[in-house]
C-alpha cells in the first residue's frame, strides 16, 4: 500500500525530559519519526517539553510546543493545530499513556483524530497485564502463571498460590517503575502497596519469578499488509533478573540454537499480529537455559530503548522504516538504506558482535541500594562493536567513562566469601566480580552457578583473565618477550594500551610505539546490515584488530567538502552530561558542513542522533579514549578535532591529545588549562581584579585545614569535573580531613581548590561564544535556589529579571574580559554568585553547556553555529547584532529520578542529581514555570493537604510566608511536633499534628497519613547543616522524603522553591495559562 | 550464528566449502543425531556433514547448551572434515562478492593448495545427486491425507518432517528413479527436492517431473527441484553472480503481495525470459534482485519455490507453501 494520502497534518507526542527508563533514544526515534513525514510533505506538531532535544528544533517539525505530555495539555494543542492524525509511538511510555487517555476520555473522537499505527486498543492489550495474558494465551503462546491485582491483601492471596518468590509487574509504566522480586510477604507488602501507587489503573500483576532464565528479545517490523520481519534479536547476559535496561545485552544472541531461534522468531512474529501492531514492538521472552520451555514476558507496543539499540546495532533505521509504515506504506515498497537497491523487508545479517552496557551514577545518590534486579536503575548506556565478546565487552567497559580501563581494572574484594556473596547479589560492578572470581580460581560453572549467566560469557571473560597472567608474566621478565602473538591476542581481546603498558611497567605513548612496531591495525570495518554480501554505501564504522585490512579508504568523500573534520560527542549520558551534548554536536556538525567540512562523528551512546549514521558524513561507533581517537585521528588526518561539544569526556581529552600534537580546533589546549585548572583560574581572576570567594590551593592537608579554620563552610572542588563530581560542602574540620583522604582517589592528576562557600547568595551563569575578540552572550541565565544547588538541578530562568542592571553589566563585562584573557575560541560557560551588588566568579567552563540548547531556542540564535565559526578562525562578528528574543520568558526544571534510584534521598546540593530537564516558555515567568513543573512529573495540587516539616529555627520562619499563604488559599496544613507548635505560635490556627515514623505508636502518626495517601504535597526542608551530606541525615525526615517520592507525592526541600511555588499556585488559581510554539518562521523572524 | 549443523549437513552444499559470515560459531556446540518420532534427524539436516570444509573467524572451544555433546571441532574431527579459523572471513566474503563463488583449497601451504586446485575438477562440472542421494527407498510418516513420492536429489530432514507433519506418507527415491517405478507406492504427490549441484545435469528427474506434469500428478519442487521443473518445461536456468545464501533473503508472493523472510541456498536461477515459451508463471520474486523464486503452471498442478519454505536454518514464514501442496494433493484426488 502507498502512502496515505488522508493524512496531511500530524501531532506527534515527545517523550519529555530524560528520567531512567526514558531517556535519549526517544530523541533519536522522534527524529527519525519527524524526517519520515517530512519527506512526505506532512505537516508535523510536535509536543515536548525537553528543551535539549534535536526533535524541538523547528528544523524537523514544523510546531514545536514545549507542555508537558498530558491529556489537558495536548487537548489544547489539538484544538488550536486541528491535526487529522496521532502518532504515540514514539515518545516512549509518556506518550503512549497519554494517547489511552486522550481516547478514554474521549478527546481523540471529539476533535476527530485518527491514530497513526498500532490502535489504542492493541497499545492496551500490551500494556494492561491480565489482557496481555489473556491475548497471548488466545494465541497458544505461553506466558508465565500470574494474576492482576488491585490491593496489598489480594497481592497476598495470589502470592502464596503461586508460591514465593514472585515478580510484581506494574501496568503501564516503564523501567520496571515500581515493580520488583518478593521473596516474603512483608517485601511483597512494600513493593505492591509502591507498584499500585504508581500505576495509572491501580493495577499490579503478581507473577511466577523465573529469574535464572535467558532473557531473549525480538524487534518486529509488521506493516499494514501484515508482513513482518525481525529486525535483530538480543540476548541479556544478566538473564531475567536483571532489568533489560540494567542488563549488559548482546546483539545477536549467541547461545540459543537455530531451533529456539526460530521459535522465538515465530513466536514474536504471532504475538505482534494478535495485538495487531502496525510499525514497530519489542517483545522479550524468557528461555529456561535447561529446557525447551519458555514464557513471553511482555511487549512494547512501540520504539523504545531495545529499539534504538537494535537500530543501531544493526544498521536497520527502525524509527524511520517505523514512520513510513504507520503512514502507509508497506515494508516491499521500502528500501534498505544501507544498500539504496535491496528491499527493507529482509532481516539484517550481523558479522560483528555488540555489547549495550548500562552506565549507573549511584556514587551520586545517597543511600541507594545498588543491587540490580526488575527495576531500572541506570541513567545510560553504551554500545560496542567488536568482532569477539571480549573486544566489545572490554571496549564497553572503557566507553563507561567510570575510570576503569577495561575488565580487569577493578579493586579486588579479596575473599572469595565476599566475591561469592557479589555473585549472588549482582550490583553494577557484576562483571568485575565475575573477572576477580576467576582470578581466583573460582571455575566457570560455579559462577554460572551462582550469577546465572551463561557459561559462554563467563569463558570468555575467563579467556580476558588468563592472558592478562600471561601478559603479567611476560612483561615482568622483560619486554622482548612480548611478541606478536602475544601483542595481536592481546588487542583482539580489547586490551588497550595503557592496561598493556601498566602491565609492562612502561608509559602509555610507548607502548604505543611498541604495539604499532608488533601488530597492524586497528582496521576499520563498516557495519553494513547484511555481512559484506552485497556493496553497501553506509558511512558506519568500528575499528578491530581482528582481520589484516581496511574497508574504507581515508580521502574526502563528498565532492562539496574542502577539508575534513572530526568531531567528539559526548559518550553515555549520566547524570549531568545528557542528550543536551547529542544538541551541541549534532549543531555543531550542521554547521561545520555549512562551511564545507566533511564532519567526522565519534561517539559510542545508542540513545542519541549523532550516532544514526546518515547524520554526518561518517560515523565511528568507538571508544572517546586518547587511544582510539588517536588511531582515527592517524588514519584520517582531518584538519583538526572539536572537543567543545561533547561535555566533559570530550574535554578531558583535550590535554592529552595536545601531548601527542594532535590538531585540536577551539580554544588551545594551554588556555583550556587556564580555566580547567582551578587554581591557575583563580589566579587569573585576581590578576583580572575580578571578584571570587576566598580561596586557596591545596597542597597539604595542614595549609587547607588552616584555611577552612577560618571560612566554613567550605566548598572544595577538584579540577576538570563536570556536574559537582566530587565537590563537597564541607561543614566541619573532622569532615574536611575525611574529605582530603578519600580525594586522592577521585583524580588524582589534577589539582583542587578550596574556597568559601557562600552562603544564601544568588546564583547567575552566562552561555557564550566567542572568537578570541567578539564575545557573544547568549543570556544571563538567574538560577531560583541560591548558591550550593548544583546549577543542573536548579531551576533558571531567562531573562534575569531578579538582577538588577548594574549587575547584569558587571556580569557582561566580567563575561567578556575572562573570554578575551583566555582567547576562547568557542562556546563556553561562567558561573556567577551575585550576593547584593557584589558579583563573584565561581568557575568558567570552555566548551558547550548544559543550557545552551535552551538558551539557543529561548534566544533565537543557534550558539552552536557562532561556535562553528569561531573554532573555524572566523569572526562571529555577524551573530552580535541584537534581535529580540523568540519567547518573553523561559523556565527550566530539573527532572529528577529518584523514585526508581531504591533509598535515594531526594534532597539537592552540590552534586548534581538530576537526569534530565524540561524548559516551558510564556508570556511572563508563573506562566512558564507552571508549565515547565508540570512538564518534570510535578503534581501540582489545586486543593489538598499540604504536611509542613523544616528543621531549625531560621529555616521554621523563612517558610512561614509560605505557609500561610498556603493556609489562605484553603489548604489543610499538617505539621511534625516542632514544626507545627512554631507555626500556631505565629498564628495560623488549625493545625495537624503527625507524629514521627519512629514513634510509630503515636497517633496520628505521618506514616498513615502517607500510607493512606492523606497528604497531596510534602515541604520537607532539613536544617542547612543536614544538606552536607556526610553528617547523618535526620533519619524521620529521609523516610518522609523517600516515602513521598515512592509514592508519587511532590515533596519540596528548599526554601526558594516553596516560595516560588507557592506564588505559582496563587498565579495558577486566577490567570490563564497560555500556549505557544516554536516555528521555523518565529526563528527566522 | 545459528543453524551452522543444520548448513553442514545441508546435502545441498555437498562438495563446497563453506565460509560463515558470523565471526562466532559453534557457541551452542553440535548435539548427537537424535531423531523424532517418525524417524527424522532432529538439528541435523541429513545423517552427516556434507559440506567438504568449513572457513570460520572463530570457533567456540567452550559451547554451552543443554543439548550439547560436543565442540564443532570434535564433531568435524570425528567426520574427518577440514577446516580453517583465524581468517577475516568478512575479507574473505568481499572477496567472493566480487569475484563470484570459485573454488578454494584449505591448506598450511601455498604451494600444495595450488596444485589440489590445479588437479581437482571444476566444481561445475561435477554431478553430486548421485552422492548424496538416497541409495534405496525409504518411507517416513503415516498415511493420514495421502502417499507422497519424494525425488532425494540431497533432500534435506525438515523438508520429510514438514510433510509427515502434514499428515503424509512420504517415500524417499533415489534421484535418478523413474516415472513408472515410483507408480508402485501409489502416490498422490511428488516432491522435487533440493541438492546441489548445476540443474541442467539431472535428465533422469527432469524425465520424471515432465512425465508427472503430463500425467496431472500434483509435483512440489524446491530449491534445485524448481530448477528441474523448469527446465523440464522447456525453461532456462543460469548461474547467478553471487548466489542467494542465507536465513534473511526477502520474496514477494506474487499473488497475494505479501513479502517474507526465506531461508536459501541457490547458486542457480531461472531464466523468466525463458518462461515465455512454457506454460509456468512466475509465482515468488525476489526482492532485492527481482530474480524468480517460485513457479506455478498455468493449467497443472505444478508449483515450486527457488527458497526452502522449511527454513532449518532459517525462518518458517513461508511453510505455508506446503499447506498449499497439500491442498492441491486432496483437489486433485477428489
Amino acid at each position: 500500500m502507498p502512502l496515505d494520502r488522508a493524512i496531511k497534518k500530524v501531532i506527534v507526542l515527545g517523550s519529555g525530559s530524560i528520567k531512567i527508563g526514558e531517556a535519549g533514544e526517544f530523541d533519536y526515534s522522534g527524529s527519525q519519526a519527524l524526517k519520515a513525514l517530512r519527506e512526505e510533505g506532512i505537516q508535523t506538531v510536535l509536543v515536548n517539553p525537553n528543551v535539549a532535544t534535536i526533535q524541538t528544533d523547528p528544523r524537523l517539525a514544523d510546531k514545536v510546543y514545549f507542555l508537558p505530555v498530558t491529556v489537558e495539555y495536548v487537548e489544547q494543542v489539538i484544538a488550536a493545530e486541528h491535526p487529522d492524525s496521532i502518532l504515540l509511538s514514539f515518545g516512549g511510555q509518556t506518550a503512549l499513556n497519554c494517547g489511552v487517555e486522550l481516547q478514554k476520555k474521549g478527546i481523540l473522537s471529539k476533535y476527530n483524530i485518527r491514530v497513526l499505527g498500532t490502535a489504542i486498543r492493541g497499545i492496551e492489550l500490551t500494556e494492561d497485564r491480565d489482557l496481555f495474558k489473556k491475548t497471548m494465551l488466545a494465541s497458544g503462546i505461553l506466558v508465565p502463571t500470574s494474576e492482576a491485582v488491585y490491593s496489598v491483601e489480594a497481592a497476598r492471596v495470589v502470592a502464596k498460590k503461586i508460591g514465593y518468590p514472585v515478580i510484581i509487574r506494574v501496568a503501564f509504566t516503564l523501567g520496571g517503575r515500581g515493580g520488583g522480586v518478593a521473596f516474603n510477604e512483608y517485601e511483597l507488602d512494600n513493593i505492591v502497596e509502591k507498584g499500585l501507587a504508581n500505576s495509572i489503573v491501580h493495577q499490579v500483576l503478581i507473577e511466577e519469578y523465573v529469574g535464572s532464565w535467558k532473557q531473549i528479545e525480538y524487534e518486529v517490523m509488521r506493516d499494514n499488509s501484515d508482513n513482518a520481519i525481525t529486525v535483530c534479536n538480543m540476548e541479556n547476559t544478566l538473564v531475567m533478573r536483571v532489568h533489560t535496561g540494567d542488563n549488559t545485552v548482546v546483539a545477536p544472541s549467541q547461545t540459543i540454537t537455530n531451533q529456539e531461534y526460530h521459535f522465538l522468531r515465530q513466536v514474536s512474529i504471532k504475538a505482534a499480529r494478535a495485538c495487531g501492531i502496525i510499525g514497530e514492538c519489542n517483545i522479550q521472552f524468557a528461555l529456561d537455559a535447561k529446557s525447551e520451555r519458555y514464557y513471553a514476558i511482555e511487549i512494547n507496543a512501540r520504539l523504545s530503548r531495545s529499539s534504538a539499540l537494535a537500530s543501531k546495532a544493526t544498521g536497520y533505521p527502525i524509527a524511520y522504516i517505523a514512520a513510513k509504515i504507520i503512514l502507509g506504506y508497506d515494508l516491499p515498497e521500502l528500501k534498505n538504506s544501507a544498500t539504496g537497491i535491496t528491499s527493507a523487508c529482509f532481516e539484517p545479517a550481523l558479522d560483528y558482535i555488540v555489547v549495550k552496557m548500562p552506565r549507573f551514577d549511584f556514587r551520586k545518590f545517597e543511600r541507594v541500594r545498588r543491587e540490580l534486579g526488575s527495576q531500572m536503575k541506570s541513567v545510560g548506556e553504551v554500545m560496542a562493536i567488536g568482532r569477539c565478546f571480549e573486544e566489545a565487552l572490554q571496549k564497553a567497559i572503557r566507553m563507561l567513562d567510570i575510570g576503569r580501563d577495561g575488565l580487569l581494572d577493578y579493586k579486588p574484594l579479596g575473599s572469595i566469601e565476599l566475591v561469592e556473596n557479589a555473585l549472588v547479589h549482582p550490583t553494577d560492578a557484576i562483571f568485575f566480580h565475575v573477572a576477580e572470581a576467576l582470578s581466583l580460581g573460582m571455575s566457570v560453572e560455579d559462577v554460572n552457578r551462582l550469577t546465572w549467566i551463561d557459561p559462554w560469557f563467563i569463558s570468555k571473560i575467563k579467556n580476558i583473565v588468563d592472558t592478562d597472567q600471561i601478559l603479567k608474566l611476560r612483561g615482568k621478565d622483560s619486554l622482548d618477550k612480548i611478541d606478536r602473538e602475544l601483542m595481536l591476542n592481546t588487542k583482539k581481546l580489547g586490551f588497550s594500551d595503557s592496561w598493556i603498558a601498566k602491565r609492562l611497567g612502561i608509559p602509555e605513548k610507548e607502548t604505543r610505539e611498541l604495539r604499532k612496531s608488533l601488530v597492524e591495525g586497528p582496521f576499520v570495518k563498516i557495519v553494513d546490515s547484511l555481512a559484506a554480501e552485497w556493496p553497501a554505501r553506509t558511512n558506519y564504522l568500528y575499528a578491530s584488530y581482528d582481520g589484516r585490512s581496511n574497508n574504507v579508504t581515508f580521502g574526502l568523500n563528498s565532492k562539496n567538502a574542502e577539508k575534513k573534520v572530526i568531531v567528539l560527542g559526548a559518550g553515555c549520558y549520566r547524570v549531568g552530561s545528557s542528550v543536551e551534548f547529542d544538541w551541541c554536536t549534532m549543531n555543531m556538525v550542521w554547521a561545520l558542513q555549512k562551511s564545507s567540512r566533511e564532519v567526522i562523528v565519534i561517539n559510542c551512546n545508542p540513545e542519541t542522533v549523532s550516532t544514526d549514521y546518515d547524520m554526518s558524513d561518517r560515523l565511528y561507533f568507538e571508544e572517546l579514549t586518547l587511544e582510539r581517537v588517536l588511531d582515527i585521528y592517524q588514519s584520517e588526518n582531518p584538519e583538526g578535532i572539536v572537543c567543545c561539544v561533547g561535555g566533559q569526556t570530550a574535554n578531558n581529552l583535550i590535554p592529552k591529545l595536545a601531548l601527542y600534537g594532535v590538531r585540536l580546533l577551539g580554544t588551545s589546549a594551554g588556555d583550556l588549562d587556564r580555566a580547567e585548572d582551578r587554581a591557575k583560574f583563580s589566579r587569573l581572576l585576581d590578576e583580572l581584579g575580578i571578584s571570587q570567594a576566598k580561596w586557596i590551593e591545596v597542597k597539604d592537608k595542614e595549609s587547607a585545614l588552616e584555611f577552612a579554620n577560618d571560612n566554613y563552610p567550605v566548598i572544595a572542588r577538584p579540577s576538570y569535573v563536570l556536574s559537582g563530581a566530587a565537590m563537597r560542602v564541607i561543614w566541619t574540620e573532622r569532615n574536611l580531613e575525611q574529605f582530603l583522604e578519600n580525594a586522592a582517589e577521585v583524580s588524582p592528576d589534577y589539582p583542587m581548590v578550596i574556597s568559601k562557600f557562600i552562603q544564601r547568595a544568588k546564583e547567575a551563569e552566562v552561555d557564550a561564544v566567542s572568537d578570541g575578540q567578539n564575545v557573544l552572550i547568549g543570556a544571563i541565565i538567574e538560577h531560583i535556589e541560591k548558591a550550593g544547588v548544583h546549577s543542573g538541578d536548579a531551576t533558571m530562568q531567562i531573562p534575569a529579571s531578579g538582577l538588577s542592571d548594574e549587575t547584569q553589566a558587571k556580569i557582561r563585562d566580567y563575561t567578556e574580559r575572562i573570554a578575551r584573557s583566555l582567547r576562547i575560541k568557542g562556546p563556553f560557560n561562567v558561573q556567577y554568585i551575585v550576593r547584593g551588588s557584589e558579583v563573584l566568579v565561581i568557575e568558567c567552563n570552555l566548551r558547550a553547556s548544559r543550557s545552551m540548547p535552551f538558551v539557543s531556542k529561548m534566544k533565537g540564535i543557534n550558539l552552536m553555529e557562532a561556535s562553528a565559526d569561531a573554532i573555524l578562525g572566523k569572526s562571529i562578528g555577524q551573530y552580535l547584532e541584537r534581535h529580540p528574543p523568540l519567547f518573553k520568558v523561559g523556565v527550566k526544571v530539573p527532572q529528577f529520578s529518584f523514585m526508581q534510584l531504591e533509598g535515594a534521598d531526594p534532597l539537592l546540593g552540590v552534586e548534581m542529581q538530576s537526569t534530565g530537564e524540561v524548559a516551558c516558555f510564556g508570556e511572563n515567568f508563573f506562566d512558564a514555570y507552571c508549565k515547565a513543573l508540570g512538564s518534570s512529573g510535578f503534581k501540582i495540587p489545586l486543593s489538598g493537604n499540604v504536611f509542613v516539616t523544616v528543621g531549625g529555627t531560621e529555616l521554621k520562619k523563612r517558610t512561614l510566608n509560605s505557609v500561610r499563604k498556603l493556609a489562605e488559599m484553603g489548604y489543610k496544613i499538617s505539621a511534625t511536633e516542632h514544626t507545627g507548635e512554631f507555626l500556631s505560635k505565629h498564628g495560623l490556627s488549625d493545625v495537624t499534628i503527625l507524629y514521627k515514623i519512629t514513634e510509630k505508636e503515636r497517633k496520628p502518626n505521618i506514616s498513615d497519613a502517607l500510607a493512606e495517601r492523606k497528604l497531596d504535597l510534602i515541604i520537607n526542608i532539613p536544617s542547612s547543616m543536614a544538606l552536607e551530606k556526610f553528617a547523618d541525615m535526620e533519619e524521620d525526615e529521609y523516610r518522609i522524603r523517600r516515602k513521598a517520592v515512592e509514592l508519587g507525592i511532590p515533596v519540596l526541600t528548599n526554601v526558594e522553591n516553596l516560595d516560588v511555588f507557592v506564588k505559582g499556585l496563587s498565579w495558577l488559581k486566577t490567570r490563564e495559562i497560555t500556549i505557544s510554539p516554536l516555528t521555523a518562521q518565529r526563528q527566522d523572524k | 550464528m545459528v543453524g551452522y549443523t543444520e548448513a553442514m549437513t545441508d546435502p545441498s552444499y555437498a562438495g563446497q566449502i563453506l565460509c560463515f559470515t558470523y565471526p562466532l560459531i559453534g557457541n551452542y556446540g553440535v548435539p548427537n543425531y537424535i531423531r523424532d518420532e517418525n524417524n527424522i534427524l532432529l538439528n541435523f539436516e541429513s545423517h552427516k556433514i556434507q559440506v567438504r570444509g568449513v572457513i570460520a573467524n572463530s570457533v567456540s572451544k567452550k559451547p554451552s547448551h543443554f543439548e550439547s555433546a560436543k565442540e564443532l571441532s570434535t564433531w568435524m574431527n570425528e567426520e574427518q572434515i577440514s577446516g580453517i579459523e583465524g581468517l577475516d572471513t568478512r575479507e574473505l566474503t568481499m572477496h567472493l562478492r566480487t569475484r563470484g563463488v570459485m573454488m578454494g583449497a584449505i591448506t598450511d601451504s601455498v604451494k600444495r593448495g595450488k596444485e589440489a586446485l590445479e588437479q581437482a575438477a571444476d566444481y561445475s562440472s561435477l554431478y553430486f545427486c548421485s552422492s548424496v542421494s538416497t541409495k534405496e527407498k525409504i518411507s517416513y510418516g503415516k498415511n493420514v491425507k495421502g502417499r507422497i513420492a519424494l525425488i532425494d536429489c540431497g533432500v534435506k530432514q525438515n523438508i520429510i518432517r514438514s510433510l509427515v507433519s502434514r499428515g503424509f506418507l512420504v517415500t524417499i527415491y533415489p534421484f535418478d528413479i523413474s516415472y513408472q517405478e515410483i507408480q508402485e507406492s501409489k502416490p498422490s504427490g511428488i516432491v522435487l527436492s533440493n541438492g546441489p549441484g548445476d540443474p541442467k545435469l539431472c535428465s533422469p528427474a527432469i524425465n520424471l517431473a515432465r512425465e508427472a506434469i503430463d500425467n496431472c500428478m500434483p509435483v512440489l519442487g524446491i530449491c534445485l527441484g524448481t530448477q528441474i521443473v523448469a527446465i523440464s518445461q522447456g525453461a532456462e536456468t543460469f548461474k547467478l553472480k553471487y548466489g542467494h545464501r542465507g536465513q534473511n533473503k526477502p520474496c514477494i508472493d506474487l499473488k497475494t503481495g505479501r513479502c517474507m523472510v526465506t531461508s536459501q541456498n541457490h547458486g542457480f536461477s531461472v531464466d523468466s525470459d525463458s518462461l515465455k515459451a512454457t506454460k509456468l508463471v512466475p509465482w515468488f520474486m525476489n526482492a532485492d534482485d527481482h530474480t524468480i523464486e517460485g513457479l506455478l503452471h498455468e493449467t497443472k498442478p505444478c508449483l515450486s519455490v527457488q527458497f526452502h519454505p522449511e527454513g532449518s536454518p532459517g525462518p518458517l514464514d513461508p511453510s505455508y507453501v506446503f499447506d498449499i501442496f497439500s491442498e492441491k494433493i486432496l483437489e486433485v484426488r477428489s
